[in-house]
């Protein structure tokens, strides 16, 4: 019969979409739950305790079975604290100012030739960036400030400004649009400039947005790993000052997995840091939710 | 309330600030075009500077078998990710009610799109690699990859859903189409060209990726270009053999420097990828632009 | 008949030629003749528009309009949409400015000063011209900031004055008793009505002369569109008023003078007995009887 085909159909289409829906619940869990079961060796294996992880800086994880190596990785996480938080002050007066560009100043010329550089720097590979850097940035540095050796953590912050400059411009952007336009009409029509207008209606109105524009680039510097590694120097230390070498989170993992012996302490170091990163990402996202949730929440009132 | 010389000289104080900020403005846009004029610029110019012919050879000195891995390896991730994402974006956007479940998979597809991907790339690792007992190979770094792509193409395909007129839908119900012959046979159709522009995001991102494939792709390629047998290691074709791509090429010019002209090589593998950006950038840029005509009705 | 029946030379120096049979009289009822019809006015034009063109793109919205605006009195714009009415009001504190390829050619005077001059200071200008828009748009901000944002950006930093000109303003827009206790919450809290008196506090609180009004009632209820214009009725004391108004009752009820546009065109500009009694013109009759627009 015609008609229960047509009804077969439509079930059978529903069962499969709704089997990629739950698919996707299944491959986030998949890796959290490997992510765990691998990682939480460190502490139920070599039976190391989270304070030690997180806080102490003796990194010295033995490359076997037996265990009894050190697991603080309080090194890398200073290390990608310092760098991201460089980044971000280095880049989020350029981003502010190019989304102030592209949607109040010059929206023409901004949507004819600033979006498209922006959208080529979205596009730009992460690893040319970390190669432009350790090339170009990284002997510039060491000879702009005398040093003997330009990778550090100012060369990796510089790498990850440029990296993260076009997400959380283009995130800005959209919550400066979006920002309705009778406010502006209201402040021009009683006298304003257009900076003030910018400065006390515009810009407080897109707040939350810009603020989870620079969650978006905090969490894609976090989880940048090659392009970092190829610049922060990869030293095991505490950074003294801008321009020490140190590593972070991610250069250690990408630096070290390959050799480490599968299964061994140090082996399981790497991957407790991997699950590290997978909650530092859920709590970005819990981190976004939260401010765009504030909003919704401040409308309705 | 004030004299009217105090007005003028709090407006010309408030309207020279404002020159001051719009120039400061003016100045880090030119910047910033200027940085990125003086990148592309200098990348492309290295990377063809000093280049031979024999550079994009098929053979170990060439990157030739790493362009044609590359361009592999984003095939496979397409083919599994693209049906993967536009399926689960359809769940999403047309039979999902507002309900928990559907909030959770919100919050796994962010989840899965924030996820660094270095971490992927050793869950790639794990699963496709450890526990299958395989070597290296171009499927699993393939698999890594469309893990990456996969929410990207969900959020693209339910944003082309959501942005379809009810209208659409409607029409097509009232016309006593079920649920499924509608998005079947209207509604996917009306959004594939947005999908695109997603799919060529998604490729774009797949193209440069390196730390996913770190741990799954391999650092190594040999390639026998008349071994057409699909098991062989050798074979181009044979998905489960190792394949560096031009990213990790780069990557592996920094830390294990083999070659002579491993400097060199680096700069060639990153004017080709920004090539390739901007190649992308312009393919998605017609298709948008191609669209707006569309929905304004002024194409031809 | 002597020259002085015929042209009456107004204070700023400008003459303007007066009907034989209404001389002009320094009176407050006296009637202003223009090329249009009489108007109810003081001695004083406000503002005066020579030749005004306008032209969005190759669109032009606005055809040669000529008109003087008395002081201390409500004159009304109406017209059907598009007529120009609402493009009209935004030429007078250049709001006109804000949209792209916006061209204007003629003279727009306010107190005989070309506000089109290449010196004109914008924002001084605005700040002379006060506009309330069709939708209530308060900022997000507490009643309180929303009053003294406008002080504010005019340099006014002394609290006991922002107080005084918070309280003056709100009382100016029949608003003080309702939000005395509660100048702290967010405008958004206040009913649409409030929202809109808010908005006129807003702009009487940088102490213009001139008040331009975009529909400020047509997303209003009744009971709150009657409380706006019983305001206008007092604002009128202290400030010229311009409303624009798709509302021919409205217009009628509020304005001293009323201004027809169609297609661009100041058709008809008379006081508003005559415009609604006794139209000169056979389109104004046709609209405000009803048979189009």
């Amino acid at each position: 019969m015609k008609g229960k085909n047509r009804f077969r159909r439509e079930y059978a289409g529903r069962a499969v979409v709704t089997a990629f829906g739950i698919f996707m619940i299944a491959v986030t869990f998949a890796i959290g739950i490997f992510l765990a079961y691998k990682g939480l060796g460190t502490f139920t294996t070599y039976k190391h305790s989270l304070m030690e992880f997180l806080f102490s800086a003796h990194w010295n994880p033995a490359d076997d079975f037996q265990g009894g190596g050190a697991v603080g990785a309080a090194i890398f996480i200073v290390g990608s604290l310092s760098t991201c938080g460089l980044a971000l002050l280095i880049v989020v007066p350029f981003s502010l100012a190019s989304a102030i560009f592209l949607t109040e100043i010059s929206p023409r010329f901004g949507a004819h030739f600033f979006q498209p550089a922006i959208e080529i720097f979205v596009g730009i590979p992460s690893v040319v960036y970390g190669w432009v850097g350790t090339s170009v940035l990284v002997p510039a540095i060491r000879k702009a400030f005398h040093l003997q050796v330009g990778y550090g953590v100012l060369a990796a912050s510089l790498v990850l400004a440029v990296m993260i400059y076009p997400s959380i411009t283009t995130v800005a952007a959209d919550a400066i649009r979006s920002v309705p336009q009778g406010y502006r009409e209201a402040s021009y029509g009683m006298g304003s400039t257009r900076w003030q207008t910018i400065r006390r209606i515009v810009l407080p109105n897109a707040k939350s947005g810009i603020l989870t524009g620079i969650i978006l680039g905090l969490a894609r510097a976090f989880g940048e790993a090659l392009a970092v590694a190829m610049v922060i120097g990869q030293m095991k230390a505490f950074p003294r000052n801008i321009f020490s070498p140190t590593s972070n989170l991610t250069a250690t993992i990408a630096a070290d997995m390959g050799g480490a012996a599968e299964g061994g302490e140090y082996n399981t170091a790497l991957w407790t840091i991997a699950l590290l990163l997978f909650f530092i990402s859920l709590l970005f996202i819990f981190l976004i939710h939260l401010v765009s949730g504030k909003v919704e929440h401040s409308n309705e009132k | 309330m004030k004299s009217e010389p105090e007005m003028n000289r709090i407006s010309r104080r408030n309207r020279t600030t404002d020159r001051f900020m719009t120039g400061i403005f003016y100045a880090v846009a030119g910047f910033i075009l200027l940085l990125l004029l003086a990148f592309v610029g200098y990348t492309l110019y290295n990377g063809f500077a000093g280049f031979t012919p024999d550079m994009l050879s098929f053979t170990a000195e060439g990157v030739g078998n790493q362009l044609f891995n590359t361009v592999y390896l984003v095939i496979l991730a397409l083919l599994i990710s693209v049906p993967a994402g536009i399926l689960a974006g359809i769940y999403l956007s047309e039979y999902a009610q507002d309900t928990k479940m559907t909030r959770f998979i919100r919050i796994c597809v962010e989840t899965l799109s924030s996820l660094p991907s270095i971490v992927i790339g050793l869950f790639g690792y794990l699963v496709f690699i450890l526990m299958t007992h395989a070597r290296w190979n171009l499927l699993a770094g393939a698999l890594a990859v469309s893990i990456l792509c996969l929410p990207l193409i969900t959020i693209t395909t339910v944003d082309a859903f959501r942005a379809l007129p009810a209208e659409y839908k409607e029409g097509s119900l009232a016309l006593g189409a079920t649920h499924w012959e509608s998005i079947v046979h209207m509604l996917l159709p009306a959004c594939i060209p947005r999908i695109m522009t997603g799919v060529i995001l998604a490729a774009g991102r797949g193209f440069g990726e390196a730390a996913a494939l770190l741990y799954t792709a391999g650092m190594s390629t040999d390639l026998n270009w008349s071994n057409w047998n699909l098991t062989s290691p050798t074979c181009p074709l044979n998905p489960m053999r190792p394949g560096e791509t031009l990213a990790l090429q780069i990557w592996a010019s920094r830390t294990e420097s083999i070659a002579a002209n491993s400097t060199q090589i680096a700069n060639l593998c990153s004017a080709i990828l920004i090539l390739m950006v901007l190649g992308f950038s312009i393919l998605a840029r017609a298709l948008s632009r191609h669209l707006d005509k569309k929905a304004t009705g002024t194409a031809q | 008949m002597n020259l002085q029946t015929k042209i009456a030379v107004r204070p700023d120096g400008s003459q303007t030629p007066v009907h034989q049979d209404l001389p002009f009289q320094q009176d407050q009822e006296a009637k202003i003749q223009t090329a249009y019809g009489k108007l109810s006015g003081k001695e004083k034009i406000k503002i005066g528009m020579q030749n005004l063109d306008l032209y969005y793109g190759d669109f032009q919205a606005l055809k040669g309009i000529n008109m003087e605006i008395p002081e201390n009195r409500v004159t009304a714009f109406i017209g059907p949409s598009g007529c120009g009415k609402s493009t009209c009001l935004k030429t007078l504190n250049r709001m006109n400015d804000l949209v792209e390829n916006c061209r204007i050619t003629g003279k727009v005077t306010i107190d005989g000063e070309d506000i089109y001059a290449p010196r004109t200071d914008v924002t001084l200008l605005r700040k002379r011209a006060g506009m309330v828009f069709q939708k209530a748009n308060p900022f997000p901000m507490s009643i309180y900031d929303n009053v003294t944002y406008g002080p504010k950006i005019h340099g006014v930093k002394n609290k006991a004055k922002l107080d005084e000109i918070v309280e003056t303003s709100l009382q100016a827009a029949a608003l003080w008793d309702e939000v005395k206790d509660r100048l702290k919450k967010s405008a958004l809290s206040l009913s649409g009505g409030q929202q809109q008196r808010l908005c006129i506090a807003r702009t009487l609180a940088v102490k213009p002369d001139i008040l331009l009004m975009d529909e400020p009632t047509s997303a209003l209820d009744p009971i709150s569109t009657l409380k706006i214009e019983d305001l206008m009725g007092d604002l009128r004391k202290e400030y010229t008023v311009i409303i624009v108004t798709h509302n021919m009752q409205q217009a009628a009820r509020i304005a001293d003078n009323t201004a027809f546009f169609l297609l661009g065109q100041l058709v008809e500009y008379t006081n508003t007995t005559d415009m609604f009694n006794n139209p000169a013109d056979e389109r104004t009759e046709r609209y405000i009887t009803g048979r189009f627009g």
